[in-house]
């Protein structure tokens, strides 16, 4: 079974690197946000040390979002997907195998870049690391709630509009722990508690997203 | 061999339901009619002015009652989104979708009502706790059923899909539920439980019990309503509903 999955990561890493402009987009579009906002609210350093976290976070949010579609899109277009959804293979694990490319190629470099981030806003080095670990341990549950969303959308009108409203109040929880435990950590309140519950969110939608991603699968594909 | 008798499943068909629906909905309408208006009387000339809060308390006859209704008609949208994917039954998922949107104006006079309620006893229309974030996020789940239903042209697809994503949201209900007890939250905790006795005055109870009721009613006739109505689209090129379609009997 786990060469299932790692066949599966596989090939969306290899998919991912043939195109690498989808992944880098992402990335770029979580870049650009989180520079705008000292544009728009001003350089003062304590206010933005203050939002960096949420911004971060919310930003990492949008971005993860904007990459959705390509989860399953291409497969759709060019009848993967049909096959995947033919094999024998049980679909729940081969959803799960998307999911980790998919946080490998988005959720992984935007933690990475985070700490650029924690540099830019003054966070120092305590709250730096804090907020890479959060975003660490949320970003998975960023790809796996969001390839339910993804599924049910798939080939529909107004897809990634409507993507977003479907995925972004499933992902409010996610979001208020994660920010969450850099603002404890800031506030010098241990942010053991924090991590814990968004990691009890990840290991639920590990364990359960990928049988609503098959369901949605089978009903986009009829 | 014995001719079948009828079971009650015959009500899972749109034709045969259809007319009763029609038969319950003054029914239920009429009742929430009357416990509203006694409900109302209960509320603001018998029960008694609050002791810490003024009158102002008195918009709890209508919160509390949306607030209920807005969480519970959320389980009863996404039970019949279930059965309507287990099953495969078109009903139910015609169901599930006539509850949706009285469940989001449920949520919503909830939030407003609690805004208003909320200015003169914090000080503030809108804080970011536990319980009203939630009950926002309820809100965005209903109004994500309504428009992914909306966005997909089949109609069977858009009753999975929308199924999936009721199911997948029922979680949040139990967290606003519980939220109270869950987080220090500015939001007042519960007063009224299976397991205690109220500690609130008990005409405010009752009128609070009655409204809600009341608010239970109006869902329910609303629903039936609109339930007739996408039955009507839904099945439009049948036999039964040209037939209606003629005689005017729609």
């Amino acid at each position: 079974m786990s060469g299932l999955v790692g066949n599966v990561v596989r090939r969306d890493l290899l998919l991912a690197m043939r195109q690498k402009s989808d992944v880098l987009n992402t990335l770029f579009f979580f870049v650009v946000v989180v520079t705008l906002v000292p544009l728009g609210v001003g350089p003062e350093p304590n206010l933005l040390r203050a939002i960096a976290p949420g911004v971060v976070w919310v930003a990492a949010l949008l971005a993860a979002m904007l990459s959705l579609p390509r989860l399953f899109a291409n497969d759709y277009a060019d009848g993967t997907l049909e096959q995947m959804l033919l094999s024998a293979e049980p679909l729940p694990l081969i959803v799960l195998g998307k999911a980790v490319a998919h946080w490998l190629v988005t959720g992984l470099p935007l933690t990475v870049v985070s700490l650029v981030f924690g540099v830019m806003f003054n966070l120092g080095t305590e709250l730096t690391l804090v907020m890479a670990a959060s975003l660490l341990v949320g970003t998975p549950v960023l790809s796996l709630i969001g390839a339910v969303g993804a599924a049910l959308t798939l080939g529909v009108r107004g897809g990634g509009v409507l993507t977003s409203l479907l995925v972004l109040p499933l992902y409010i929880p996610v979001l208020i722990f994660g920010a969450g435990a850099v603002e404890a950590s800031a506030a010098s309140i241990d942010s053991t508690a924090y991590f814990l519950i968004v990691g009890a969110i990840f290991l639920f939608s590990a364990a359960l997203t990928p049988w609503a991603v098959a369901a949605a699968l089978r009903v986009a594909a009829e | 061999m014995n001719a079948p008798r009828s079971s009650l499943f015959r009500f899972a068909s749109p034709q045969v339901f259809y007319p009763l629906a029609g038969k319950l909905i003054p029914w239920f309408a009429v009742a929430a009619a009357a416990l509203a208006a006694w409900g109302v009387y209960l509320g603001f000339f018998v029960a008694p002015t609050d002791a810490t809060q003024g009158d102002s308390y008195r918009i709890i006859y209508i919160h509390v009652a949306s607030a209920w209704m807005s969480m519970f008609l959320y389980v009863i949208m996404a039970f019949w989104a279930a059965i309507g994917i287990a099953f495969n039954t078109r009903l139910s998922s015609m169901m599930a979708s006539a509850i949706a949107p009285t469940g989001a104006l449920m949520t919503f006079i909830a939030l407003w009502t609690g805004a208003f309620w909320g200015r003169p006893t914090w000080g503030a229309y809108w804080v970011w706790d536990a319980r009203l974030t939630s009950e926002l996020i309820l809100l965005f789940l209903y109004l994500g059923f309504i428009a992914l239903q909306a966005a997909i042209d089949d109609a069977r697809r858009a009753d999975r899909a929308g199924a999936i994503i009721a199911i997948v949201g029922v979680i949040n209900v139990p967290i606003i539920y519980f939220s109270v007890k869950w987080w220090n939250t500015l939001h007042q905790g519960a007063s009224v439980s299976l397991t205690k006795a109220p500690t609130m005055a008990t005409t405010m109870l009752t009128g609070m019990l009655v409204m809600a009721l009341a608010f239970w009613m109006y869902s329910i006739a609303a629903s039936l309503a609109r339930v007739r109505s996408i039955i009507l689209e839904r099945e439009k090129r049948t036999d039964w509903v040209r037939e209606l379609s003629d005689k005017g009997a729609l």
